[in-house]
């Protein structure tokens, strides 16, 4: 990167695309044009740079400035004040919501502070269409040093000595796995990369292939030589057709450099990777029913043993890892696996990417050692809550996870305390709430999605969890007992136990962690037949407050089913066996005569 | 599921076959198969799966058992402007359902239908991955973020004329 004097890094991540990114790399490329620049600067479209909120961003090398919020049109006065002149755009520099001052460089902001990046090294920072900027941050050493060097069962050392664990969810360890399909005797064993991410709410594993996918490419390819496998195949969503196009992308690049494909490094080993496409079923990310899908069949998990390790894809041995377990591979090799095992906790080593989303101010992609507290991740990185409100529950583990509180925030991060505190790490989808947020109507969100994509293959699951959603309705309409309260957590237990399936044996877990952490909300419905975060439509009421009424009749009139009655002047009055609880009343009173209850 | 009937024309068989032989006939690649095959018709209906059948050399039964298993295979065409409101995590919690509701008013038509006129079509997605500007809609290509109720109506008027 050293021939041009600046880098404009644009964000081509999903979601800054989404607002025109696109646009911007070719505004700026006309302004650097017009103004003889083109020797000078040079605009790179990157992968994602985490801090997704305040996107479209552009950063510029190599003062690290950082401008947030970018439009279009705002790319002239980048161009003519940053590199022209040499003087900051400050409008559209970041402003630190505590001090309120601009923040220059982009290392002193809170969001970037805490972070270490590992998985996401290269995010943000290289040109994920071009294998020679990977290359220049040393992509494919590893794998060299490992077929140069190393035999398979040194290879799967170094894994297990990191203390490396899945980042899919299961957190099993990932050396192990490695040893036990090197053991698995077979003419042909299969690497697979599950890019199926289905939790929903979540965008780690997206933007790792969008923003550095030969990252990926290089560790299935070290763990093809650990295991004896000479092909790959990544398991990865239809939805997500610009991290396909970017792994097609660096695959051609790497096969013509030579870095894949037969002969690697003149070792004498081949490797080839091939994309797979997923068809909108979550429960696909299931190993067992990733490689049904993979060999063309409806995904239905099978059970386990036998293990992918020993019979997976068409009956022969199959490594399943995850992306982001994936993306930490070649630089445990690069730094050694002590360094990987120095970061983290004793029983959870390393990082771990969070999606975090839902009602927080820094909305975005992190990566933080192990150990980290949640009180860290929500209102150091993640700036706090929303619009000043007070923060409520933090969901992690997604549709199998459960929904921690206040008094979980300084848990640190790790698979084991998540678990322990009724939740669990997942693959990184991190959702806060807030006091508007209602405990039992996320508890149905969650289950809506599980009903959805239950693949119908066993009873539990299939007809249990339709009985859970059901009970969760009748409490949010304010028609549930003492009774359904007790069933509701009593079929759960039945669920979890008896479910073929992760999705079904976790499915309860976001209505049993919300019953444990929030069982007066949940009393509330039933007892009191009200709803504190006023989301329960069928438990709000409107009504008119006397002393702010002036009887101007313009709720009356404007009422569509006609319930509001009242004479000109006088007290109006809502008939509520009535009303629909449209709102309309709300909207039209004046006065501020109307309120919710 | 229900499904419409439809003629295919001989290019459209020979487009399917095509589609088929580059796979090289072979089973294992059915959901391939139907991906390329879905983005040429837009949809899979009926007539559809039985020429990828009589390739692949599988039963209608299993295509039928695919098709339908997964969602983001449909049986049923798309209208002409296809909306799609994220329903994940984050998006739920910015409000989507509200979205979601004022699309269905002003459409007159519930998910998964299209408008009579075939030019709008409603349909809820899991996760974009774009949760930073949630509440998120595509239109077709378009995305949108940080949408309200009560842009609704903006939105839908952008494609008033076509
Ligand atoms: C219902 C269900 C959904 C899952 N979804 C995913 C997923 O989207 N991505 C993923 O990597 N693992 C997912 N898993 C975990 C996989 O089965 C498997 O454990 C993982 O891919 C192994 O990789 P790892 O050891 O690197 O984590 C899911 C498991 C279950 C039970
Ligand atoms: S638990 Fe649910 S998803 Fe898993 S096999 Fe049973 S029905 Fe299918
Ligand atoms: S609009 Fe407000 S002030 Fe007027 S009659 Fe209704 S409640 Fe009273
Ligand atoms: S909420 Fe709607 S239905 Fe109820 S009183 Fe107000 S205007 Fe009438």
């Amino acid at each position: 990167m050293a021939n041009y004097k600046y880098h404009l890094l644009v964000c081509g991540g999903t979601g800054c695309k989404a607002s025109e990114s696109d646009r911007i790399v070719n505004m700026l490329n006309n302004e650097i044009r017009e103004n003889g620049l083109s020797s000078d600067a040079k605009v790179v479209t990157t992968g994602c740079f985490g801090f997704c909120e305040k996107g479209p961003i552009v950063k510029v090398l190599p003062d690290n400035t950082f401008y947030t919020r970018v439009t279009p049109e705002d790319s002239k006065e980048i161009v003519m004040e940053h590199l022209v002149k040499g003087r900051r755009v400050e409008r559209l520099l970041y402003v630190d919501p505590e001090t309120k001052k601009h923040i220059t460089d982009s290392k002193h902001m809170g969001f970037y502070q805490k972070q270490i990046r590992i998985a996401l090294r290269n995010c943000g920072f290289i040109d994920p269409e071009n294998i020679d900027e990977a290359i220049s941050r040393d992509a494919y050493i590893a794998l060299g040093n490992v077929l140069a060097g190393m035999t398979p069962e040194e290879t799967c050392n170094v894994v297990k000595e990191s203390g490396l664990r899945g980042r899919g969810g299961g957190g099993f360890p990932t050396g192990l796995k490695w040893e036990i399909t090197r053991k698995s005797q077979a003419d042909q064993k299969y690497v697979v990369c599950n890019a199926d991410e289905g939790d929903p709410g979540a965008f780690m594993d997206r933007s790792i292939l969008e923003g550095d996918p030969h990252a990926v490419l290089e560790a299935m390819a070290i763990c093809g030589w650990a295991i004896g496998a000479t092909k790959g195949l990544i398991y990865i969503r239809a939805e997500y057709p610009l991290a396909i196009k970017r792994l097609k992308i660096a695959i051609d690049q790497a096969m013509e450099y030579g870095l894949l494909g037969k002969d690697i490094f003149g070792s004498g080993f081949d490797f080839e990777i091939e994309l797979r496409y997923g068809a909108g079923a979550f429960v696909c990310g299931e190993e067992t029913a990733l490689i049904h899908s993979m060999e063309g069949s409806r995904g239905e998990p099978t059970f386990k043993p036998p293990f992918p390790s020993v019979e997976g894809y068409l009956g022969k041995p199959t490594n399943v890892n995850n992306v982001e377990t994936f993306a930490n591979i070649p630089v445990i090799f690069n730094k050694g696996a002590k360094w990987f095992a120095s970061i983290g906790t004793e029983r959870s080593k390393g990082t771990k990417v969070f999606a975090l989303a839902g009602k927080i101010n820094n909305v975005g992609l992190i990566e933080v050692p192990m150990g980290t507290t949640l009180r860290e991740v929500i209102f150091e990185i993640g700036g706090g809550i929303k619009d000043g409100k007070a923060f409520k529950a933090v969901q992690t583990g997604g549709p199998s996870g459960g929904c921690l509180t206040q008094k979980h925030l300084d848990t640190p991060i790790e698979y084991d305390t998540l678990i322990e505190a009724g939740s669990m790490m997942g693959s990184g989808g991190m959702i806060v709430m807030d006091e508007d947020d209602c405990m039992v109507s996320v508890a149905k969100y969650y289950l809506d999605f599980t009903v959805e994509e239950s693949c119908g293959k066993c009873s539990p699951c299939r007809i249990g969890n339709k009985r859970l959603h059901e009970m969760l309705e009748t409490i949010t309409k304010g028609e549930g007992t003492m009774e359904t309260l007790d069933k509701l957590k009593t079929l759960s237990h039945v669920i979890k136990d008896t479910s073929l399936c992760g999705l079904g044996q976790t499915a309860p877990n976001p209505v049993l962690s919300t019953m444990d952490n929030f069982w007066e909300e949940y009393l509330e419905h039933v007892e009191g037949h009200k709803c504190r975060a006023g989301s329960c439509k069928s438990l709000m009421q409107y009504i008119i407050i006397p002393e702010n009424c002036v009887g101007c009749t313009a709720c009356a009139r404007n009422c569509p089913v006609n319930c509001i009655s009242g004479e000109r002047k006088q007290l109006h009055v809502i008939d509520q066996t009535v009303c629909i609880k449209c709102g309309t009343c709300m909207e039209k009173c004046k006065f501020n005569a109307i309120e919710i209850v | 599921m229900s499904s419409i009937k439809v003629k295919l024309k001989e290019k459209d068989i020979a487009k399917i076959q095509e589609i088929c032989k580059s796979f090289d006939n072979k089973p294992g690649d059915l959901i391939n198969v139907l991906h390329k095959v879905q983005g040429e018709f837009g949809y899979l209906p009926a007539e559809v799966q039985e020429v990828v059948a009589e390739n692949l050399n599988v039963s209608l039964a299993k295509i039928y058992g695919v098709v339908t298993f997964y969602s983001f295979f449909t049986m049923i065409p798309k209208g002409k402007h296809p909306v799609s409101i994220c329903t994940g995590t984050a998006c739920y919690v910015r409000g989507a359902e509200k979205v979601l509701e004022e699309f269905k008013k002003e459409l007159g038509i519930k998910v998964g239908e299209s408008t009579p006129d075939g030019k709008f079509s409603l349909t809820c997605l899991r996760c974009v991955g774009a949760c930073g500007l949630a509440p998120v809609v595509q239109v077709g290509e378009k995305t949108y973020g940080r949408i309200a109720p009560d842009d609704v109506k903006n939105i839908l008027a952008e494609y008033e004329d076509n």
